[in-house]
């Protein structure tokens, strides 16, 4: 990127070499793998020491053992009951995503849609998500993905309009002055101005709704459904006693979540690199 | 500079202007009050006033961003708005207004974007404006890797690149400290001898409006009128040495005459005429 011996201005610092950077990263680190890893040793110490029952809580070696058996048998097999309610996250995400930028745009566009839509959606937005996912699973069918899906479409809907809608109208007042000074079209304005200033907050509603998509899933699992999957592994384990499983089920539930978070932060360098959310530098 | 035949001389036409601000079909502000102006092909006007005298909707009304509530602006003969459909303007504001996910490049090949210009004609004219605001080596750069006088001076080179009539320029530099204008202030005078563009510029500083101008337009606050047109008679190039010229000193001291008669220096005159005004029910 830099271009040869700048005469002015401000040069961009050297770029570390690989090694280097490497290290850079494992010292910024260390401090939360220090943490993580003492907690972790703590927990399972504690449980020794005071011989703590696995019904209270499970010592990480029961958790970790639990999760290796019950992978791909027994009868919780962890591995297809976290693909399966994935699969759902996923479903309702994309639903979700989907309803919420459409409605975005539309709003961002016609004042009318904004008063006509805006109550509705806060409203569907203040429902609580328990007291509606028995009534999606008797519309959508109880062993229907779809329903879950819907749940989860229906917390992941709010976050995306909402940012999306933002991020289409808090346009710099300056920017659209000068797209006027050339005579450009709405159409122009739109794709030139309103779409890129949209992205970063796209991008910060996308994280959150990945999380939530995944509470919306398995929420609506709770209520019944296929098993097989990550909710009703957690409600039978429990009730079983096999509390070591239902850790493990939730490990599976977290580590689904952080990938799929971690999805979207790489999305966010590839897309919008030069937000300063991404470089991680001055802000605003 | 000189004609060329069988064009009109004069750029922009402005006769009796008056530009009110209403509020509820009252007026709220009289911005203007009959504005007669005429900037030849070529001239560097700068418009100078106090803040609130209305330089800044006078130039708005060249550009077309707002309307005059009476009286006619013609930009090359005709109406301001279709010059500004016909894309004759080129607008540089106080801030820069670049979009920071466009490289430096693509922040001046906008302009040519919007009017259909054919790729390659595209780099070529971005690498020539570049070249003119002497940025060749920062084309790939992002604008939050600029420093503020490179990113105005990026502004520039996007304004100019659809080779405009009339260049507006509001208050292009108040953002910079005092040696990047100054050297700004060369750059601007160095690209209106190069490209002979019209230039019109507005600012609140009585040394820049007198170094870089052919003339000179005081306007006063309240309602906004032009109060006197001072012609500065300074050789080009202009350079630091002019601004050691005693005839520089002269002309700088004119238009601060002209400026505090019009009450724009809150002097005791112009203090002790608005009360006045004020006690006598004049105002209010």
């Amino acid at each position: 990127m830099t271009a040869a011996a700048p005469s002015v201005g401000v040069p961009l610092p050297p770029r570390p070499g690989r090694a280097a950077r490497l290290g850079q990263r494992f010292v910024y680190y260390l401090p939360a793998i220090a943490v993580f890893v003492g907690v972790i040793g703590l927990w399972e110490l504690a449980i020794r020491a005071f011989d703590v029952r696995a019904v209270i809580v499970p010592a990480p070696s029961a958790i970790g053992a639990a999760l290796v058996d019950n992978w791909d048998a027994g009868r919780w097999p962890l591995f297809a009951a976290a693909r399966t309610t994935l699969f759902e996250a996923v479903g309702g995400l994309v639903i979700g995503t989907t309803i919420g930028l459409v409605v975005a745009f539309a709003v961002a566009r016609w004042a009318n849609a904004r008063d006509a839509v805006l109550p509705v959606a806060v409203a569907a937005n203040a429902i609580p998500i328990i007291a509606i996912a028995p009534i999606f699973n008797a519309w959508f069918g109880t062993t229907n993905p779809l329903s879950k899906m819907m749940i989860a479409a229906l917390l992941v809907f709010f976050p995306v309009m909402i940012n999306v809608t933002r991020g289409l109208t808090q346009v710099d007042p300056a920017a659209l002055e000068l797209m006027r000074s050339y005579a450009a079209s709405e159409w122009a304005i739109l794709r030139k101005v309103r779409v890129p200033n949209a992205l970063p907050f796209f991008l910060t509603a996308l994280k959150v709704a990945t999380t939530l998509s995944l509470i919306g899933a398995i929420v609506g699992e709770y209520f019944g459904g296929a098993s097989g999957v990550i909710g009703r592994v957690v409600v039978q384990s429990a009730s079983a006693l096999r509390f070591d499983v239902t850790w493990a089920a939730i490990l599976l539930g977290a580590a689904s979540g952080i990938a799929f978070y971690l999805i979207v932060v790489a999305l966010e360098r590839w897309l919008i690199p030069w937000h300063a959310s991404v470089r991680g530098e001055e802000t605003g | 500079m000189t004609d060329e035949p069988g064009t009109t001389a004069s750029v922009v036409r402005i006769s009796g202007v008056d530009k009110q601000f209403t509020a509820g079909g009252r007026v709220v502000t009289t911005a203007l009050s009959g504005i007669d102006l005429e900037i030849r092909r070529g001239e560097f006007v700068s418009l100078i006033g106090p803040s609130g005298c209305g330089k800044s909707t006078l130039l708005r009304l060249i550009g077309d961003l707002t309307t005059p509530s009476r009286g006619s602006v013609e930009v090359n003969g005709k109406p301001a708005h279709s010059a500004r459909l016909g894309r004759e303007y080129g607008m540089v504001f106080q801030a820069p207004v670049l979009f920071e996910w466009r490289t430096v490049e693509d922040n001046v090949k906008l302009p040519l974007e919007l009017l259909g210009v054919p790729r390659a004609e595209r780099e070529e004219r971005a690498r020539e404006m570049l070249h003119l605001v002497e940025l060749d080596d920062f084309s790939r750069h992002h604008p939050y890797q600029l420093s503020g006088g490179m990113q105005q001076r990026v502004a520039i080179a996007r304004a100019l690149a659809l080779q405009p009539a009339i260049l507006l320029m509001d208050e292009p530099f108040g953002a910079l400290d005092e040696m990047t204008r100054e050297r700004m202030n060369g750059e601007v005078l160095r690209i209106w001898q190069q490209t002979g563009t019209t230039i019109v510029f507005v600012t609140h500083s009585i040394p820049e409006a007198v170094f870089l101008s052919t003339r000179v337009v005081v306007m006063s606050a309240r309602p906004g009128r032009i109060t006197k047109v001072v012609d500065v008679q300074l050789p080009h190039p202009r350079n630091d040495d002019t601004r050691e010229d005693p005839r520089y000193f002269e002309v700088v001291t004119e238009v601060r005459e002209a400026l505090r008669a019009g009450g724009g220096l809150g002097g005791p005159a112009g203090l002790a005429s608005e009360e006045r005004l004020a006690a006598e029910g004049g105002i209010g």
